[in-house]
């Protein structure tokens, strides 16, 4: 189970007008003719991904509820599948979000040291968001990249081989807003729908 | 010992495009099958070739194919599972990286020997840039005339679609993904009914691994029989390994079923040794779920007999002395390794991964977490490994998926081989509060 925190949240419904632009409703409209007809609701994944990275990087309840009308289910159906899947985030995060594996193979590769080393420099742990709203941190599980350790992954970029000179490098690039330069050894895509 | 048939053509330049691949005999098989074959002489021919399942479980592939619903009025459908989250496991992510067009090809064969004329693939939503490389290479085989309506003028249709997933391990299970790809929570279903009858929407549908459809096009082209004659008994043909850990050279191998486990591990063609010159401790050759091995049982069988990379020589001994080919995710651990830390880090994966739905997953997988967390910070008891061991029984066999075994076994077998260096922790917290004492040897 994803790691959010249930406790003390109150999700709140603020019935802000939430839309797409009609360059995405067009893209949501082709997603959606992926499915059979009657099965709608196979596009939900694809749909919250590309609702969170238009609206702001998380899934508020307002924008929840809007994609349950787009595809045709209730708004219950959003929310159980947004809370189960560790890539769908419900609160406002960083403008980068900084997930560094923790697991078994990038563990032993160094992978501590680099998770420890990123709290330090961003100020922040686990979970935690920088004050200037640019870095969110986040450890998460094997990314698929074992053979590249230590590993981490930078909204959809993938940074392999970490060291320290490296992490400085990409949050430098990253703060600077000139990640159009990526290090070597970094996989990305700026499409992927 | 140096046969490659999937990674044959992958230092070509290009061959990420559909004209380079095609230049070097790519969509060959399509053409063969669709122009010259009927579905059931490609089932047979992959009957014949004896390749298992790549995604894990080493379920022969032809067979799963026979079990699909023929009769059926629904539409059938093929997914492929490219969801590769499992500890240790990169090799699907390579193979769609460098060679999209490989499992195009492959899942245009596949879905004409199934019926099918819409197929999926699911992959994991950490692999954006992967969704990219399979749309750009999708987009490419469509106007080429491989995908699509009427393909090659012969009458069949198929679309392939990527779908991406969000986040979730348990979505690699194959019931799991496809109530992902339904769009709801990764819970995987009670089996019976099998995909084969029941899948997705409920119709008859295949799941199989990207690395078992990249295959299919080769078996085409070469024949099923030939294919049979690589590797060695039922393990046929070759496999992907990718290797990581605590050796000189990571990556994802090719190998013929058949080579020696140290020949992997020392020659330079492969792993290259241990780094930095240390001595090797431990191995988990399948992915982070099937049991690790100490160094003298991954080289050698209890019966001191060479190990083998494939699937029977590695499980020889069963769970006492051996473990599993499982997806070819080979983790190798070195001397400095605690392997207690080392549990502990893993359990904790299994827990945080765990869909809810069985309470011995559940509860199981937290309990062991906690346990085996106050055992690495000098916080155990004595009869914490026992306990642990009597957690992991109860767990295992009775869950829903086998993600409850997946699990369990890792716990069972590090205690099993190395119940000193658990006992150690136990007994001297004085040293094992100390966050980087490593492997507990240079203690003892
Ligand atoms: C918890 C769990 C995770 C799994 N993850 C994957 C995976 O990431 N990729 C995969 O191909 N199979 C995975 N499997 C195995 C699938 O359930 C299924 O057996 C496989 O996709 C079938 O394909 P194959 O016959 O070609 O191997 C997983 C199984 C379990 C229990
Ligand atoms: S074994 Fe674990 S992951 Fe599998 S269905 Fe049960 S709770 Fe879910
Ligand atoms: S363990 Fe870090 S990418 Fe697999």
């Amino acid at each position: 189970m994803p790691g959010f925190k249930i406790d003390h949240i109150q999700y709140k419904k603020n019935n802000l007008k939430v839309e797409f632009s009609a360059d995405t409703l067009e893209k949501v409209e082709k997603i959606i003719a992926r499915y059979p007809a009657e099965c709608r609701k196979s596009a939900l994944l694809p749909v919250l991904h590309i609702a969170q990275e238009e609206f702001g990087g998380y899934l508020s309840v307002d924008v929840m509820d809007y994609v349950a009308v787009i595809l045709g289910i209730q708004y219950i159906e959003v929310y159980e599948v947004a809370t189960f899947y560790s890539q769908f985030y419900l609160e406002k995060t960083g403008k980068y979000v900084i997930e560094v594996c923790r697991t078994g193979p990038c563990a032993i590769c160094g992978g501590e040291k680099i998770s420890e080393y990123l709290q330090k420099k961003l100020k922040i742990s686990d979970g935690e968001t920088t004050s200037d709203g640019l870095f969110t941190l986040r450890e998460v599980e094997c990314l698929g990249a074992c053979g590249y350790a230590p590993a981490m992954q930078i909204n959809t970029e993938f940074y392999e081989h970490l060291t320290v000179d490296k992490i400085d490098t990409i949050l430098d690039l990253l703060t600077k807003n000139t990640n159009t330069e990526k290090p070597e050894g970094s996989r990305w895509t700026d499409k992927f729908f | 010992m140096d046969r490659q048939i999937l990674l044959e053509h992958i230092a070509v330049p290009g061959i990420e495009t559909f004209d380079v691949f095609r230049s070097k005999g790519g969509y060959n098989a399509v053409a063969k099958v669709l122009k010259e074959l009927s579905s059931e002489d490609v089932v047979a021919e992959i009957k014949k070739s004896g390749l298992r399942g790549r995604g894990g479980a080493g379920f022969p592939t032809g067979l799963k194919w026979s079990f699909i619903d023929k009769k059926s009025s629904k539409p059938k459908y093929l997914v492929c599972n490219a969801d590769e989250s499992e500890p240790g496991t990169f090799k699907d992510r390579y193979l769609m990286e460098h060679l999209p067009h490989q499992l195009i090809e492959g899942m245009i064969v596949s879905s004409y020997a199934l019926g099918v004329n819409t197929a999926y693939i699911y992959v994991r939503g950490e692999f954006k840039y992967i969704i990219g490389i399979l749309n750009k290479a999708l987009r490419e085989t469509y106007s080429n005339g491989f995908l699509g309506n009427n393909i090659l003028g012969t009458g069949y249709n198929l679309d392939i679609h990527v779908h991406p997933g969000a986040g979730a391990y348990i979505c690699g299970e194959e019931t799991a993904l496809l109530e992902s790809l339904e769009g709801k929570r990764g819970n995987p279903r009670i089996k019976p009914p099998f995909p084969a009858s029941k899948g997705l929407y409920d119709s008859p549908t295949v799941v199989n691994n990207v690395e078992t459809l990249a295959v299919v096009g080769p078996i085409i082209n070469m024949g099923g029989e030939k294919y049979a004659s690589i590797g060695l008994g039922k393990s046929s043909g070759t496999k992907l390994i990718s290797a990581c850990g605590n050796i000189n050279k990571p990556g994802v191998f090719e190998i013929e079923m058949g080579l020696p486990v140290e020949e992997f591990i020392y020659s330079q063609k492969y792993c290259g040794g241990i780094s930095n010159n240390k001595k090797m401790k431990a191995v988990i050759p399948g992915g982070s779920s099937v049991p690790i091995l100490p160094a003298n049982l991954i080289l050698k069988t209890a019966k001191g007999i060479p190990r083998l990379l494939t699937y029977e020589s590695l499980s020889e001994g069963g769970f006492e002395t051996g473990t599993m080919l499982g997806s070819g995710g080979f983790i190798v651990y070195d001397e400095d390794t605690c392997i207690v830390r080392n549990t502990w880090n893993l359990t904790r994966f299994y827990h945080h991964e765990s869909c809810g739905q069985c309470s011995p997953c559940r509860e199981g997988t937290g309990w062991m977490e906690k346990v085996l967390h106050r055992i690495e910070t000098g916080e155990g008891r004595s009869h914490d490994m026992d306990l642990l061991v009597s957690i992991a029984s109860k767990i295992e066999g009775n869950t829903i998926c086998p993600l409850g075994d997946a699990a369990a076994w890792p716990v069972a077998s590090a205690i099993r081989h190395f119940r000193n260096e658990f006992e150690f922790h136990v007994a001297h917290p004085e040293i094992v509060k100390i966050k980087d004492h490593g492997s507990i040897e240079k203690y003892t």
